[in-house]
């Protein structure tokens, strides 16, 4: 089997080249600024790029990464103060604007605390090294004799801080990336701050109206804006436009066809106003007149055919397992079990619609928006605007809410193309109908799963084809591995299908649904292809285990094996399968898995590995559900997590991803869910789209495995286990077995009767 | 011409006073904490207090509100320390934080007129206020601490 590592590339990237830079300007980022020297900022100690320490012992944490509601700032600053030995109190976090120097800045895949761990503790250690030697030389005691600890360099009872180091030493040092991967870093047992309690430091401006988001972002002088979408994604150009209405409202300035050689948003109008309530009601009254692309007709049941249609294609697709004599072992197999599993298109519907302020400014064009993937954005305005990426900066604000929408920045390139069609500062805002229309939704899916055994219910080979819209080929390409029969997949699309059972020869195959790339701009919706392949794979798992007489709980652990491809291997991945068995079987034993039900009422089980093989986070839950089976109505009770990720570093706010992500994969599984039609989603508020509800929260219980292990990505695995172990609980509660997304009571109903 | 009072301060906004009073409150007065979300009433992300009563003001015309007190997050209390806000530092209770002034509005309102309100009171109260990061279960965590809290300054 050939994995597909396209993650290693942007992480090796990201610690390679921040340190690359900082050995090469070591006589300017490193060592003591002088603060005589005239105007000079009282810079300090840079020892790296990801942080500076003043002469007043204040650490400043240079962090990349959005800010969307995963404290991802006080994680990572913990991850540098800890292996620092830094005061926490005297830590500061700096979320960045866009700058080439930090390299990738992506926001996403739970990949944040699991790429930055590395680089930060490398980052905290060599700035240590330096410290205890200049420390040493001031207290005149041998560095040996010194420890570092809370922002200040000990020798028996004599300390100097930080601080004062910064102020007294000669701290020029610089380090290779050899030099930094050889560094002591401390044993999990002398950690400090990783793993123990913290105060987010996002959170007080969360509480009292201070908090900056994309949104709250104004310039003297902005004119509002709100788009005028076109009938389709793609491909529809502006006939004419008619304001005569439009001129009647008070405030309205013009309406402008975009030109934008990007072409992001073709066929967009903007409707331009002195503020946003003349905005949006002159947009109502614009009238343009397009010329419609080809989708106008397509729905959700032609997106789902063409799927059917290409899986049945045995050469359609990427092949990402291809193991030898797949198809012999179902040919002479004993028994077969096959299943065809689907989701529904489902939006992000982030609480902040989507939005951007751009305006140039001393030749630089400034983009003022909550972004989660600046690097993939730049290029598009780049080439929307006709000026280079070096002359455009994105500034960084809160999120009111990402879950993968904000990956992708489209919305930056209307307003960047208002504001240089107008010569003035434009504030573009989507309403919640736009954001949704211009959504890139997580696409429909399809999928066909098929195993074979042998004797005694031994599991010969499996298949699993999975077909969809795919985000990376419509936004980054660059990023798509190539199969073992040389075609091109969406990893993230995928992911999940590539499991860590040991199943004998197994076949995995990603389609991309070409239909649904034409139609819309599928997105990356939080655990992206996870969300729903592990609603194929942990579903049918257990159809599979029934099909053989098997205890669905059994049957797993049986083939979590560790054997192996499955065996995994470190840093992150170490302990393979083995880790995957023990969180399943913590939490069927807290949630008492055998044990009898009430009627009507069942336990399912489900366990995946996160988001992608080279970062496993184990998560297996249980959930226990009451069905009406009158109504086919299904209320989940409980729902039991445990999760091995590895090392914890921030405890609390970790519980809090594993809180929200769950409830997420509850929401996507009962509540959230709509569909195309005429080339449009059908829901664009509210009124038909329900996302779950304080009232719907079931009881939950989370735990995590204790580890020391590397940490890994928390802010999505949730997500994709909650789907499937619900769907388990519904068959065994009423022996319905239900195999689309998002379960409605009717389809409860109709499979109770089959 | 509309006036009122917000936060302690008269205001008196030139203009149309049809629109929604959420954006005058954000793009006249200059008040950003109280949020858009939805703008049809139904996500509770722009909640504010009229005459200490929650409103949506996404969904509430500037002249509906002349000669009345509206309070936004920024007025809840004067240092931010209200003991709703208190309470959902304590329990850490926001993840992205863009629902949590509307939250925060709608819970102080419940807790003024139902100051021990039960679990079923609790969802009832907050279920038009949408959490899209389902952060719901620190949410209530602190709506009942800020209960336990507001009693213990009436002691």
């Amino acid at each position: 089997m050939t994995v597909h590592r396209p993650l290693n590339a942007p992480e090796a990237g990201l610690s390679r080249r921040g340190f690359l830079i900082t050995a090469t300007s070591a006589g300017v980022a490193l060592g003591f600024v002088d603060g005589t020297a005239a105007g000079a900022a009282p810079a300090g100690f840079e020892p790296t790029l990801w942080y500076s320490i003043g002469r007043d012992g204040v650490v400043t944490v240079n962090v990349i990464r959005a800010e969307l509601g995963q404290h991802v700032g006080t994680a990572i600053a913990r991850i540098l103060a800890d292996e620092l030995e830094a005061d926490w109190s005297k830590v500061r976090i700096k979320t960045v604007d866009s700058d080439p120097k930090w390299g990738l800045m992506v926001t996403g895949g739970s990949w944040s605390v699991w790429q930055s761990y590395p680089i930060y503790s490398q980052a905290g250690a060599a700035g240590r090294s330096v410290l205890i030697e200049e420390g040493a030389k001031l207290l005149k005691v041998a560095p040996g004799a010194c420890v570092a600890r809370n922002g200040a360099i000990h020798a028996g009872k004599a300390s100097v801080t930080y601080g004062d180091i910064v102020t007294r030493g000669s701290l020029a040092r610089s380090f290779t990336p050899e030099q930094l991967a050889k560094l002591p870093m401390k044993p999990a047992g002398e950690r400090r701050l990783i793993g123990k309690p913290v105060r987010a430091r996002d959170i007080p401006a969360k509480t009292n109206g201070q908090g900056v988001y994309g949104l709250d972002a104004t310039v003297p002088g902005m004119v509002y804006a709100r788009p005028k979408l076109p009938p389709t994604r793609y491909g529809s150009t502006v006939v004419s436009i008619d304001d005569t209405a439009a001129k009647a409202v008070p405030g309205y300035l013009r309406s402008l066809a975009l030109e934008d050689p990007s072409g992001t948003v073709p066929g967009w109008v903007v409707v331009v106003a002195t503020s946003f309530v003349a905005a949006n009601r002159a947009c109502d009254l614009v009238k343009v007149t397009w010329k419609s692309g080809d989708a106008t007709k397509v729905s959700e049941a032609d997106l789902q055919r063409r799927s059917n249609e290409l899986i049945a294609d045995p050469k359609a697709g990427g092949l990402v397992v291809e193991d030898p004599g797949v198809d012999q072992a179902f040919a002479n197999a004993r028994s077969k079990v096959e299943a065809t599993y689907t989701t529904a298109t489902a939006l992000h519907f982030q609480m902040e619609p989507v939005n951007a302020l751009a305006f140039e400014k001393d030749g630089v064009f400034e983009i003022h928006t909550g972004n989660q993937w600046q690097s993939l954005v730049l290029p598009w305005l780049a080439k929307a605007l006709g000026r280079p990426e070096t002359s455009i900066v994105m500034k960084s604000y809160l999120l009111g809410g990402g879950f993968g929408r904000r990956l992708n920045g489209d919305y930056a390139i209307p307003a960047a193309l208002a504001s240089k069609a107008l010569g003035k500062p434009v504030k573009l805002v989507f309403t919640r109908a736009d954001d949704s229309l211009f959504d890139s939704p997580r696409s429909p899916s399809v999928q066909k799963l098929r195993m074979a055994f042998g004797e005694a219910g031994r599991v010969t080979a499996m298949e699993h084809t999975a077909a969809a819209g795919w985000p990376t080929l419509a936004m980054a390409p660059f990023f798509m591995p190539k199969g073992t029969n040389g075609v091109a997949y969406d990893p993230f699309s995928v992911n999940g299908a590539d499991h860590w059972y040991t199943v004998g020869a197994q076949r995995v195959r990603a389609v991309n649904n070409d239909l649904a790339n034409a139609t819309f701009r599928p997105g990356w919706l939080r655990s992206v292809g996870p969300g729903w392949t592990n609603w194929a794979l942990e579903s049918f798992m257990d159809e599979a285990a029934h099909s053989v007489g098997a205890d669905p709980l059994a049957f797993r652990l049986k083939l979590l094996d560790a054997a192996g491809r499955n065996a995994g291997s470190g840093p992150t991945a170490v302990g393979g399968a083995h880790r995957q068995a023990a969180v399943l079987t913590r939490v069927a034993a807290k949630a008492g898995w055998g044990k009898p039900l009430p009627k009507n009422t069942g336990l399912g089980l489900a366990t995946t590995f996160g988001q992608e093989r080279d970062m496993p986070t184990w998560v297996a839950c249980a959930a226990r559900v009451r069905v009406d089976p009158k109504t086919g109505a299904v209320k989940v009770e409980k729902l039991d997590l445990v999760a091995d990720c590895g090392t914890v570093v921030s405890p609390d706010g970790a519980l809090s991803q594993m809180q929200g992500a769950s409830l997420w994969g509850m929401s996507l599984a009962l509540f959230e869910g709509t569909e195309f039609k005429d080339g449009q989603v059908r829901d664009t508020n509210l009124g038909g789209y329900k996302p779950l509800r304080m009232a719907d929260v079931p009881d939950l219980d989370i735990e995590f495995m204790p580890s020391t292990e590397p940490p890994v990505g928390l802010g999505e695995p949730a997500t994709t286990v909650v789907g499937p172990a619900i769907g388990n609980a519904i068959f065994n509660a009423v022996g319905a077995r239900v195999r689309d997304l998002p379960i409605r009571p009717a389809a409860v109903l109709a499979a109770m009767k089959t | 011409m509309t006036t009122f009072t917000i936060n302690g301060r008269q205001v008196s906004l030139d203009g149309p006073d049809d629109g929604p009073l959420l954006w005058a409150i954000r793009d006249d007065i200059g008040l950003k904490g109280t949020k858009f979300g939805c703008g049809v009433g139904q996500c509770g992300a722009c909640t504010v207090h009229i005459d200490g009563k929650a409103a949506r003001s996404c969904v509430t015309p500037l002249k509906a509100v002349a000669g009345r007190t509206v309070t936004t997050i920024e007025g809840l209390d004067p240092k931010g320390a209200h003991p709703v806000q208190a309470a959902w530092v304590e329990v850490q209770a926001p993840q992205c934080g863009y629902c949590q002034s509307g939250q925060i509005m709608q819970a102080a309102a419940l807790l003024a007129k139902t100051p021990h309100p039960t679990d079923a009171e609790i969802e009832q109260g907050m279920n038009g206020n949408l959490c899209r990061c389902m952060a719901y279960v620190r949410i209530k965590q602190a709506i009942k601490l800020a209960s336990k809290t507001r009693q213990g300054a009436h002691a």
